[in-house]
C-alpha cells in the first residue's frame, strides 16, 4: 500500500513536471518513433461499406509502427522515466503474449536497468521467439508455473516479486489494470494514441470521427485511444473482446459475460464461477487471453459510454486476413479483434461515418499462430 | 462465542504469561476430511486460534507452500463453502478455539459481504482477515462482520505508515497481524529486533487496545519462542502445511506429525 501511494504521488508530480514531459515527449518522437501515422484505409472502407451497405470512412492508428510493434511501448518509457525518478534501480513486469515483455525489456536496455520478466509457463512455450527477444534484450524470463500459468498467474508473481523486493523494484503493469494508480497511470501514459489521433483526423477530415474502435484484453491501447475523446458526446466508443472459441465454450468475454469482482487490486468485470474463483480465459490471442479487464472499461460500459462486442477466434482470423488483402498491413492478433468487429460497428453507424480503428500491433509475432490455425507447415 | 472467543484466547495466554499461538492450516488441504482432523488436532495440541485458510485461485500474497495447498484443496473440492462445512464440524466439537476465515476478497465479494459475515457467524467462526481488502475499501464489509459480532482482522506491513496503522486499529476486532517482513508468507525472518520495534511502534499508535500477532517467516519452536518475547500471538502458516504435505508424501500420520509440531510451539510461546 505505501508503494502504491508513492507511486500516485510520484505520477500526479510528474506528469505536471514540464522537464518530464519533455524528455518524454523527446523519447518519443526519437526512439518510439512517434507520432505514429494515420493511415485512411480506402480499399477497406470499401470492402466493409458493401457488406453493409454503406459509405465508410476508415482510419487506422498505426500504433504497429511504433518501434517494437505494438503501443505497449509508450507505457513502458513513461513508467521507465517515473521509475528512475522515483530511485528505483530494479525492473520487473508481467507479460502474456510477450509484448509487453519485450517492450519492458527494451526500455530497461535503453535506460540500463535490469529487468525481470515473469510469464507463465505455457506462454513461455507458446510465445517462445518473444522470449528469445527478451533475453536478447538483456533480461531475465522466469516462468511461472502456479495456477493457469498464464497471464493472471505472472502477474501474481510479480506482485509477491513486488511486495518482497518493494524498496528498490518499479513494477510496470502493462495494461489499465492491476491496483490504483496503475489504471490511471497506464492510461495517461496511452492517452497519446488518443491525443495524436484527435489531430491527425481532424487535420484529414475537418472533424471529429463517428466512432473509435480498439481491442480490449486488459484494454490498454483502447483506453488510450478513448481517453482524449471522453468529452466528445458525439464520438462512439467501442471495444472488441476476445470471444475465444464461443460464448458458450472458451472466451475471454470478460465485459460480455463476466461480473463485477476483485482481482490484482482493482474492482472490475472479471470471469469467475459462484464461489469467486477465477477462470481460465481463452483467446488465440495471448494478449486478449485475462481474466479481467481494466476498472475505467467496466466504468464505460456501466454508463454506456461504450459498447464491448464479442469477436471469436474465427472472426479475428477472417479480420486479420481481410487487413493484409484490402490494405497490405499484416495485423497482430489483438489488433484483428477490433477489425473482425468493424461490420458489426458500421451497422450501428449512420452512412458516410468515419471511424477511427487502433491498429495496436504488428501481427509477425503471431505467424506460427496462424500458420498453424490455416494448418500451413512453416 | 465469536469475536469474545478470540479476546478469551489472549487474555488466556496473557494470564498464563505466554503468547498465542495462532496456527494456519488450508481448509480442504490435503482433503476435506483430513483437513477437519487436523484443525481439531491442532487445537487440542494447543493452538489457541487456527486461521482457516479459505482457497483460492489467485492467493498473489503467498508463497509456494500456501499455494500449492490452495491448488490442492481446490482440486479436492474445497472453496468457501467447503470451509463453511469444515468450520462448522470443528465448532460442533470444539466450542473453544478461536477460528479465523483467512482469504482473500473476491470470493467474498462475489458471496456479498453481508451474506459471507453472517454465514461466517452461523457455522462459528470468530472474525476474518482478507488480505486484498484493506480496512478504508472494506467499509461495508465491516460493518457486515460488526453486526454478526466477528472480528475484522487487518494486515500492517514493514512499510506501512502511521496513518494507516492508526485505522487499522481503529477497524481491528480480534487482533491485528503483523507481517514481520516485506515479503510473501513462507519466507524467512532473520532479524527480530527490528519487528520487536515496530511492534512497539504500532502497540504505542493503537492505543494498546488490540492485540498484536507476529506472522510471516516464523517456521520453528526456536523462531516463535523468539516472536513470543515481544508478541501477543504468534503465526505459524507454511511450516504447518509444509509438515502436513511432507508427512503425508513419506507415509505417516499427518495428523500426528501435526499434533507433535503444535505442542512444541504452544511450549515455546512462554515468556
Amino acid at each position: 500500500m505505501p508503494s502504491l501511494d508513492e507511486l500516485t504521488a510520484a505520477w500526479e508530480a510528474a506528469k505536471v513536471d514540464p522537464a518530464f514531459g519533455a524528455e518524454l515527449g523527446e523519447l518519443l518522437r526519437t526512439y518510439v518513433g512517434r507520432p505514429t501515422a494515420l493511415t485512411p484505409a480506402r480499399r477497406l472502407s470499401a470492402e466493409v461499406g458493401r457488406e453493409v451497405g454503406k459509405a465508410l470512412n476508415i482510419f487506422l492508428k498505426r500504433e504497429d509502427l511504433a518501434h517494437t510493434g505494438a503501443h505497449k511501448i509508450n507505457n513502458c518509457i513513461g513508467q521507465l522515466l517515473l521509475a528512475r525518478r522515483m530511485g528505483k534501480t530494479r525492473i520487473i513486469a508481467e507479460t502474456g503474449a510477450g509484448q509487453h515483455g519485450v517492450a519492458t525489456a527494451t526500455a530497461c536496455a535503453l535506460f540500463g536497468l535490469p529487468c525481470v520478466v515473469y510469464m507463465g509457463a505455457v506462454d513461455v512455450e507458446r510465445q517462445a521467439l518473444n522470449v528469445f527477444r527478451m533475453k536478447l534484450l538483456g533480461a531475465e524470463v522466469r516462468p511461472v508455473h502456479a495456477g493457469t500459468a498464464t497471464l493472471k498467474d505472472a502477474m501474481n508473481e510479480a506482485l509477491r516479486d513486488w511486495v518482497t523486493n518493494v524498496g528498490d523494484t518499479h513494477y510496470v503493469i502493462g495494461s489499465v489494470a492491476g491496483p490504483h494508480p496503475y489504471p490511471t497511470l497506464v492510461r495517461d501514459l496511452q492517452a497519446v494514441i488518443g491525443r495524436e489521433a484527435r489531430e491527425q483526423i481532424v487535420a484529414a477530415t475537418g472533424k471529429l470521427p463517428d466512432a473509435l474502435v480498439a481491442c480490449v484484453g486488459g484494454g490498454s491501447n483502447a483506453m488510450g485511444l478513448f481517453a482524449p475523446f471522453r468529452d466528445d458526446a458525439s464520438v462512439r466508443f467501442f471495444g472488441a473482446e476476445a470471444a475465444g472459441e464461443g460464448l458458450d465454450a472458451h472466451h475471454a468475454a470478460t465485459l460480455t459475460l463476466g461480473r463485477v469482482g476483485i482481482l490484482h487490486g482493482a474492482c472490475s468485470y472479471v470471469l469467475c464461477d459462484d464461489e469467486g474463483q477465477i477462470m481460465e480465459a481463452h483467446s488465440i490471442s495471448a494478449g486478449l487471453d485475462y481474466p479481467g479487464v481494466g476498472p475505467e472499461h467496466s466504468y464505460l460500459k456501466q454508463t454506456g459510454r461504450a459498447t464491448y462486442l464479442a469477436v471469436t477466434d474465427k472472426e479475428a482470423l477472417e479480420g486479420f486476413q481481410r487487413l493484409a488483402r484490402t490494405e497490405g498491413i499484416l495485423p497482430a492478433l489483438e489488433t484483428s479483434h477490433a477489425l473482425a468487429a468493424l461490420p458489426r460497428v458500421a451497422a450501428q453507424l449512420p452512412d458516410g461515418a468515419t471511424i477511427v480503428v487502433s491498429l495496436s500491433g504488428r501481427g509477425d509475432k503471431d505467424m506460427g499462430t496462424i500458420a498453424k490455425a490455416f494448418q500451413v507447415k512453416l | 462465542m465469536s469475536i469474545d472467543r478470540l479476546d478469551r484466547a489472549f487474555a488466556r495466554a496473557r494470564a498464563e504469561k505466554r503468547a498465542a499461538l495462532v496456527l494456519y492450516l488450508t481448509a480442504g488441504d490435503p482433503d476435506l476430511e483430513t483437513s477437519r482432523r487436523l484443525v481439531l488436532a491442532a487445537a487440542e495440541a494447543g493452538a489457541d486460534i487456527i486461521e482457516i485458510g479459505v482457497p483460492w485461485s489467485d492467493p498473489s500474497a503467498d508463497g509456494a507452500a500456501i499455494q500449492a495447498a490452495m491448488s490442492r484443496a481446490l482440486v479436492a473440492g474445497g472453496g468457501p463453502k467447503a470451509t463453511f462445512a469444515l468450520v462448522e464440524a470443528v465448532r460442533r466439537e470444539n466450542p473453544d478455539v478461536g477460528l479465523v476465515f483467512f482469504g482473500y476478497a473476491n470470493p467474498i465479494f462475489i458471496m456479498g459481504p453481508e451474506a459471507f459475515a453472517k454465514k461466517v457467524a452461523e457455522v462459528g467462526g470468530d472474525g476474518v482477515l482478507c488480505v486484498d481488502w484493506p480496512p478504508d475499501e472494506a467499509v461495508a464489509f465491516r460493518k457486515a462482520l460488526a453486526e454478526q459480532r466477528l472480528g475484522f482482522v487487518p494486515l500492517v506491513a514493514p512499510t506501512s505508515l502511521e496513518p494507516r496503522i492508526r485505522l487499522a486499529g481503529e477497524a481491528a476486532g480480534g487482533f491485528i497481524y503483523y507481517v514481520s517482513l516485506n515479503g510473501i508468507t513462507g519466507a524467512r525472518l532473520v532479524d527480530r529486533q527490528e519487528p520487536a520495534r515496530r511492534v512497539e511502534a504500532i502497540r504505542g499508535w493503537t492505543g494498546n487496545k488490540v492485540p498484536i500477532v507476529v506472522g510471516f517467516g516464523v517456521k520453528s519452536a526456536q523462531d516463535a519462542h523468539e516472536v513470543a518475547a515481544f508478541a501477543d500471538g504468534v503465526v505459524v502458516g507454511s511450516a504447518a502445511v509444509e509438515l502436513v504435505q511432507k508427512a503425508k508424501a513419506n507415509g505417516e500420520d499427518p495428523v500426528a506429525a501435526l499434533r507433535t509440531f503444535v505442542r512444541a510451539l504452544r511450549a515455546a510461546v512462554v515468556r
